[in-house]
């Protein structure tokens, strides 16, 4: 009960705040667009054979989720700097409660920006059997894991007036090298190192939505791997995070 | 660690001592206090900027570990304290979490204590009721002050600690203030606010804890605190007379020069001022003064020595 009241105050929070909600959700979209739309009756994109709105389709679900839970750190570093977060460390709150409030919210702001992604690539003619719908999906959740306490990490770790440019440069940082804007291929040194980031293995699960593979072994294992060491590490920059900042 | 544990005793502070590391100096912030606070009073931990008051408060809440030295709260460690719901506090910080109301805020905050107070009571209690379903970001910085201490309340604590609480309210809020904590209090409950107003530490507290440079000065009730440091102070103009035979005189605990006046600090003004005008009848302009908490502040905290304990500069001054 305890932990749920809080999910539901983050939640009512983050729901009331406009200008959050339109860069969060508007972003993505008006970037969909404005790449999509002109181009829409572009159906083999690179020599793909694949539609050009299926590909940014899925490659900004990718991005845009992956914003969207890594941003929770924005809101974590200004309630740092409002002094609530010293104010809830002072009541019988459970560390866990207080995860899993942030990751239910971050996740619930990622599932919207999917939703509306899917359905704008559909008002372009994006069609994909339902099989591939939903396992292009899972995957997707399952590879946000490792940013969601990326997210909580960056935002007890850094201060409101350094989280925007971090969370700016990794996304795009993190976007680019994995394959989110165009495809990086099957070898050279994008390849080789993207594949050891969680942000390849998100961007191949949106890939699966355009007709690639579901993970191989390493897949799994990277992200496993991602979502163990930044969970200890949100763990560890939020138990040290008891300072006035 | 503690050995026997005292039930009857909150609030627990053994050698408790707290550095911080600044620019490659070690700033040592509060340098082994020993306090020990018991059920029902209401005490004032009292000293300029840079004290040692919220480092005291933060240790005290388990926001920090001290380094040196233990601190306890109802026998335990704070953590556990804060776990079980038995402390409320008011942290020295401005602004509330936004998009929410005051009664949202009260809301969940109520939710995650195992026997919190009725949230519209509350609300009446610290006089919020009308501005509950505002949002907290459109509040005055005094009407935000008021819910961070409905905040600290509504959990109905054993002990409720403040820290700097009616900075930014003004005179009115701050009556109406006192009187919620004094309520809360006559419930027999706990209650240690730091301030640097002496007027409040006189008025709403049983006992003053003094600190400076990170130590407890002088820690009592009000009125010992101020007899500590000599009730009076007499001033006259002698210009001939011996600082050395002017402290000497009965009921005259030190002597100071000031151009051609002289200021003795008074143990007891009667004898002493009997004892002047004996051995010295040319003196003229006397006044008497009674030291308010004010003086015994600025006596026993005066920026000294950094490094010897203000106790030594009372010698010196005797």
């Amino acid at each position: 009960m305890r932990s749920l009241a809080y999910t539901r105050f983050e939640l009512v929070r983050t729901f009331r705040n406009v200008r959050l909600l339109v860069f969060s959700f508007g972003f993505p979209l008006v970037l969909y667009f404005l790449i999509a739309a002109p181009n829409r009756h572009e159906h083999n994109f690179n020599g793909s054979g694949i539609s050009i709105p299926l590909y940014y389709m899925v490659g900004l679900v990718a991005f845009g989720a992956m914003t969207a839970l890594i941003s929770s750190g924005a809101r974590i570093a200004i309630e740092r700097t409002d002094g609530w977060t010293r104010q809830l460390r002072i009541t019988p709150l459970a560390t866990s409660a207080y995860f899993g409030a942030k990751v239910i919210t971050g996740y619930t702001l990622a599932a919207l920006t999917i939703t509306l992604l899917y359905a704008s690539g559909v008002s372009l003619g994006v069609s994909l059997s339902a099989e591939r719908w939903l396992e292009m999906t899972g995957l997707i959740i399952v590879a946000l894991i490792p940013f969601a306490a990326l997210g909580i990490f960056l935002g007890h770790l850094l201060t409101a007036d350094s989280i925007g440019p971090a969370i700016g440069g990794s996304v795009s940082l993190l976007a680019l090298v994995s394959g989110t804007w165009f495809p990086i291929g099957s070898h050279g040194i994008l390849h080789d190192v993207g594949q050891f980031l969680p942000s390849y293995w998100l961007v191949r699960a949106s890939h699966v939505g355009v007709g690639g593979q579901a993970w191989s072994a390493t897949g799994w294992i990277v992200i496993a791997a991602w979502t163990v060491t930044l969970a200890a590490l949100a763990r560890f920059a939020y138990r040290r995070d008891t300072r006035r900042v | 660690m503690m050995t026997t544990i005292n039930l009857e005793r909150d609030v627990e502070l053994h050698g408790a001592t707290k550095r911080f590391r600044a620019h490659g100096t070690v700033v040592p912030a509060v340098r082994g206090i020993d306090v020990s606070i018991a059920s029902g009073e209401t005490v004032a931990l009292l000293g300029p900027n840079g004290a040692g008051k919220s480092t005291t408060i933060d240790m005290l809440l388990g926001l920090i570990a001290p380094d040196r030295g233990t601190v306890s709260l109802f026998g335990r460690p704070p953590a556990q304290a804060v776990a079980r719901g038995q402390i409320g506090a008011m942290l020295q910080v401005g602004a509330l979490i936004r998009d929410v109301t005051p009664r949202e805020l009260l809301q969940m905050t109520a939710s995650l204590y195992p026997s919190a107070l009725n949230v519209e009571d509350t609300l009446e209690l610290v006089g919020i009721a009308d501005i509950a379903d505002r949002r907290t970001h459109k509040l005055s910085g005094g009407q935000a002050q008021r819910v961070r201490f409905a905040l600290a309340l509504v959990s109905d604590p054993a002990l409720l600690i403040l820290d700097e609480p009616t900075v930014g309210m003004d005179v009115e809020a701050r009556r109406g203030f006192w009187a919620s904590v004094r309520q809360f209090a006559a419930r027999g409950k706990t209650v240690i606010f730091a301030t640097h107003y002496l007027d409040e530490a006189d008025a709403y507290a049983d006992r003053v804890i003094l600190m400076a440079h990170g130590r407890v000065v002088a820690d009592g009730p009000t009125s010992e605190i101020r007899a500590r440091v000599g009730s009076r102070t007499i001033r006259a103009t002698l210009p001939d007379a011996n600082r050395t035979a002017l402290a000497s005189l009965p009921g005259v605990t030190a002597a100071d020069r000031r151009g051609e006046a002289v200021v003795l600090k008074c143990s007891d003004s009667d004898a002493a001022i009997r004892a002047l005008l004996a051995a010295y009848p040319e003196a003229r302009d006397i006044e008497i003064a009674g030291a308010g908490l004010e003086e015994a502040f600025v006596e026993l905290t005066a920026d000294g020595d950094e490094t010897s304990p203000p106790t030594d500069r009372q010698e010196v001054l005797v």
